[in-house]
């Protein structure tokens, strides 16, 4: 892969958190503790200061790279879960991954935030996003663009009326019913501009 | 605010807000004295409320004896960058260093008041998670 198209992938991410923060913040505010959506600006504004260098390294060590800064910069519980996340990603990823490849280290990044958070699908976390996205990248076939970009956006939708059972949203119980994920939120905007900015 | 004393496991105490956090080891020291290496953090790394992973390996740094350290922690996010510090020590220090599920203030007391005693690692975690509702 290309250094230009490292580039404009991690920007893509980038760009759609830090121009969502206030969303983010909001629905955090609702069911949080209302810090997702500055965190995770705070986090990728540093993503973007490195991003010359992250982007210049090969695909896995530029994943690594934003992963490192994520655990370090976003303070929040988003930085180490977001942080192993790519992490995990940039570990299995080769520098030019097939459409297999790519599914092999998603899954292997999802498993990663799951021992991270000890937590795992239906608990109204971005796992809600990131194991049924797993699942698309996992059974391939054609269009497989626009078909992660829908469902990613979907699952993320299909938190709000999920009871949450892990993170702070969990001590809302029955009164987190209706109100959509900020973290899934947040994994389907970056899987979704991703998505575009591949052009698929 | 650090003495070190090899035979001592060190407290790291992790808060999302540094008067939290400050005022646990406060209540740590007047309760258990110094002979246990103590270490506070709290707030991210914009000074609002949070935890920052830099900052809890400065402390664990900070707190480091041979005996190890445990770590007390209050809400979720304190807890998983905790982890996540811990995760990135080197191998030699990554398994001397225990993440209690304890409440924040008693927990810390406890550990230290165990640590002072000279107990292990493990002893000193379990006393500690002893006072955790289950």
């Amino acid at each position: 892969m290309d250094e230009a198209v490292r580039k404009r992938l991690i920007e893509a991410m980038a760009r759609v958190v830090i121009a969502h923060a206030e969303e983010l913040t909001e629905l955090d505010r609702q069911i949080g503790d209302g810090d997702h959506g500055l965190n995770m600006k705070r986090g990728f504004e540093a993503v973007l200061e490195s991003l010359p260098a992250t982007a210049a390294k090969p695909l896995p060590e530029a994943l690594k790279g934003v992963g490192t800064t994520l655990v370090m910069k976003v303070g929040g519980a988003s930085g180490p879960l977001y942080g192993t996340f790519f992490l995990a990603l940039g570990k299995t990823m080769p520098d030019t991954p097939t459409a297999a490849a790519l599914a092999e280290a998603f899954a292997a990044a999802v498993e990663a935030v799951k021992a991270r958070g000890k937590s795992q699908a239906g608990q109204k976390t971005m796992l809600d996003v990131l194991v049924p996205v797993a699942a698309v990248l996992s059974a391939g076939g054609e269009g497989l663009g626009p078909r992660v970009r829908a469902e990613a956006l979907a699952a993320a939708e299909a938190t709000r009326p999920m009871k949450a059972i892990r993170g702070r949203a969990s001590f809302l119980g029955e009164r987190s019913i209706g109100h959509l994920d900020p973290g899934a939120r947040s994994s389907a905007l970056m899987i979704a501009a991703v998505c575009d900015a591949i052009g698929a | 605010m650090t003495r070190k004393t090899a035979a001592h496991v060190g407290v790291v105490i992790v808060s999302h807000s540094t008067k939290v956090a400050e005022g646990a080891a406060d209540m740590v020291r007047q309760m258990v004295g110094d002979t246990v290496p103590l270490a506070f953090t709290g707030g991210n790394a914009d000074g609002g409320l949070g935890t920052d992973v830099a900052a809890i390996l400065a402390a664990i740094d900070r707190a480091w004896t041979p005996a190890g350290v445990v770590i007390l922690v209050d809400l979720g996010g304190a807890e998983t960058n905790s982890e996540m510090a811990v995760e990135m020590l080197d191998e030699k220090r990554r398994g001397r260093v225990a993440v209690c599920n304890a409440p924040i203030v008693e927990g810390a007391v406890i550990a230290a008041t165990e640590a002072s005693g000279g107990s292990s690692l493990e002893t000193v975690k379990r006393m500690a998670e002893e006072l955790s509702p289950q």
